[in-house]
């Protein structure tokens, strides 16, 4: 019982990870919660997540589905709030890079696989691509009804009066429908679906969008999918139809309109600068040539950067 | 800049350079062996191996090194390796009364077959801070004076309730029954009772501690005595097809605590006490107490009781409990959310703005029907 404990001797040198870190037999798992999600548009099928390397709530759902239907060939963009350098879209990305080995890249145009977390590229996807978002909170009935076996009997039911009380009761007490994103929407006419909390701006690219879009939530446990050309609608009234934001002023970079604009903040003095959310979006515009208002500015050339890093491709 | 600009990789980079360097601290200081951590902080090890799901003390002692003494952080890397190991299969089912037993109390008798036998425990210690083992180089610990065990063996307290039928029968499952496994099959409600005390194995120790303090203060009262806590040594079975028979896999030591509770009966069953089960790896009393009390509050639903407090609640306990899962979603607010936020500052902009016009028309038409009259 007592004396030293005998502790396993590991040889730390060695082990490999399989491709894309996950085992087949797990890849497998997934890609038929992901076909069952195809099969069933918007709705959520639960699937035995795995622990990954990087903490719940920082993209380890659509880790799993990237890694899940990665080939050798693929071509994988990785971005957070639209930018390709996000810290942890640097992280993702170099995940894979070890442990895939895959190409990687910035431009939009050249991925065959988007993985984001809260955006959707201002380039309209392809056919030929898959887009695979990151999702927190999978059950748009959640914040309504804090019980799983209740919103999962809602959505059997197609019981959706409560999302559209609140709907309404914002109008009632505020004027307007107040969330601004993870804007629920309704799938193929029939399940309600958390767009993932990409805000309302995105909601009309997901609507009969070419690529096919997979969701992955980690932590909770849920997959699901809208097929290529799949109407997808976002909640609303006759009298107070769906709309997204607007800005009042173009990129201050490469002067791009109707595309999602980040506010950053240059002075205290109020001193204030919009530009482009999808970083490669406006990179590629200013290469063609166009500037915006601010282009000139010496903030811009800290916000818009040099020419992007190199990574190891 | 920590984000939005170019340089995300050169930045991870160095903080990656940086951690490492904090986590060695001062190289004039010889660094921790995990031989150290396993032999010296085996409290740590023993937690880190219950919430990291995985029974060993050399990766868990890695883990807390790695984690600079973090514990959920350590448990987070055990977790996130056991998930690449391979599975063979489920071990038989472990029998702690034939446990090599190391402590071994029960608050019911005052005495009973093999004895109570306290251990090392640190419940009769004075809390007062030892100087001298801060000065303290080696090896002079007195050895306890040990009695010889008699060889009456050690029967669990619940199975000596149990031969007079005054408490609940362990399960009515035979042991075949297939055994749920929510890291195979996502956890879904109403959870049974072998996916609830998976789930609770797991748990953080201060989720279910707090839970287990909150039924003793009136939060859904269960009326607990510890039956009987014991800890040591069990053998791991596993039954190998190939041969026919169950073949031993090591041994493994574990904390194991019944409580016996309180139970009225009901019109189909006559009044039994009722049993709470709590089965931790390692030396972990205040966790597996904690186990054995939350696992009984769940309980109400079959006992035939009212849910009136959060310790009942199997929906919220067990979508709780977990602190990878808990601390990874807190934390993820660490990451931008810029995106979201602008959506959310164009808003309050617009609904301000609209708040600020309305009061200046009301003030408006309000001072000119006062010049009017």
């Amino acid at each position: 019982m007592t004396g030293t404990a005998q502790l396993q001797t590991y040889d730390f040198a060695g082990g490999e990870y399989n491709f894309a870190y996950l085992d087949e037999q797990t890849k497998r798992m997934i890609r038929r919660a992901i076909l069952k999600g195809i099969a069933i548009p918007g709705y959520q099928v639960p699937f035995a997540s795995r622990e990954m390397p990087m903490p719940y709530g920082w993209g380890t759902g659509g880790v799993q589905v990237t890694a899940s239907i990665l080939g050798k060939d693929d071509c994988l963009k990785m971005i957070d709030q639209g930018s390709d350098d996000t810290t942890n879209a640097v992280s993702l990305r170099g995940f894979f890079e070890k442990t895939a080995g895959v190409r990687t890249t910035y431009e939009t145009s050249e991925a065959t696989i988007v993985q984001t977390r809260h955006r959707i590229p201002e380039k309209p996807l392809r056919e030929d691509q898959i887009i695979v978002f990151q999702v927190p909170i999978p059950e748009p009935l959640r914040f309504l009804e804090p019980r799983e076996t209740e919103t999962r009997k809602m959505h059997a039911l197609e019981d959706y009066g409560l999302m559209h009380v609140k709907l309404y009761e914002d109008i009632a007490k505020n004027g307007h429908i107040a969330t601004t994103y993870a804007y629920p929407v309704k799938v193929n006419g029939r399940y309600v679906m958390d767009p993932s909390p990409t805000p309302k701006f995105d909601n009309p690219k997901i609507d009969r969008m070419a690529a096919l879009q997979l969701y992955g939530a980690g932590r909770e446990k849920r997959i699901y999918a809208i097929p290529p050309y799949t109407d997808v609608k976002s909640l609303d009234f006759e009298d107070y139809p769906f709309e997204v934001q607007k800005f009042d002023m173009p990129c201050g970079l490469c002067g791009a309109e109707n595309v999602y604009l980040d506010e950053v903040i240059l002075d205290d003095k109020g001193g204030r600068m919009f530009v482009c959310s999808d970083s490669d979006y406006c990179e590629e515009r200013r290469a063609e040539g166009h500037t915006g208002p601010m282009a000139a500015d010496p903030a811009a050339v800290h916000i818009g950067g040099g020419k992007q890093e190199e990574t190891d491709r | 800049m920590y984000v939005a600009v170019k340089g995300g990789e050169t930045a991870i980079r160095n903080a990656h350079k940086l951690l490492a360097k904090r986590r060695r601290g001062d190289t004039s200081v010889p660094a921790l062996t995990l031989e150290q951590i396993a032999e010296q902080l085996s409290h740590s090890v023993a937690r880190v191996m219950g919430e990291g799901s995985l029974y060993d003390e050399t990766l868990a002692a890695l883990a807390i090194k790695q984690a600079r003494g973090d514990l959920i952080e350590a448990a987070f890397l055990m977790r996130a390796y056991r998930t690449t190991l391979p599975r063979f299969g489920y071990s038989e089912p472990v029998d702690t009364a034939a446990m090599l037993v190391e402590r071994r109390i029960s608050a019911t008798y005052k005495d009973l077959p093999g004895g109570q036998v306290l251990g090392p425990t640190f419940d009769y210690s004075h809390r007062l801070l030892d100087f001298a083992l801060a000065a303290e180089d080696g090896d002079a610990v007195p050895a306890a004076e040990t009695a010889p065990v008699e060889d009456v063996g050690m029967p669990r307290v619940t199975d000596l309730l149990g031969d007079e039928g005054l408490i609940e029968p362990s399960s009515t499952d035979s042991g075949d029954a297939p055994v749920g496994d929510l890291t195979r099959e996502p956890l879904s409600f109403p959870a049974d009772r072998d996916l609830r005390l998976q789930n609770l194995a797991r748990g953080d120790e201060g989720f279910l501690l707090a839970l287990a303090y909150s039924t003793q203060r009136g939060y859904g009262r269960t009326h607990p005595f510890a039956g009987e806590i014991r800890y040591g040594e069990v053998e791991v079975e596993f039954f190998a097809e190939e041969l026919g028979f169950a073949v031993t896999l090591g041994t493994i030591k574990v904390t194991e605590c019944q409580m016996v509770n309180q139970f009225a009966g009901s019109a189909k069953a006559p009044p039994a006490f009722t049993r709470g089960y709590g089965l931790v790896f390692g030396q972990v009393e205040r966790k597996a107490m904690s186990m054995a009390m939350v696992d009984r509050s769940l309980r109400w639903q079959e006992l035939g009781e009212e849910p009136v407090a959060p310790a009942q609640d199997i929906e919220f306990v067990l979508s709780h409990s977990d602190n990878i899962q808990a601390t990874g979603f807190v934390e993820h607010l660490k990451l931008p959310h810029y995106v979201d936020f602008q959506a959310e500052l164009d808003l309050v902009r617009r609904m301000r703005d609209e708040w600020f016009e309305k009061r200046r028309q009301e003030n408006g038409s309000g001072n000119t029907q006062e010049a009017a009259e």
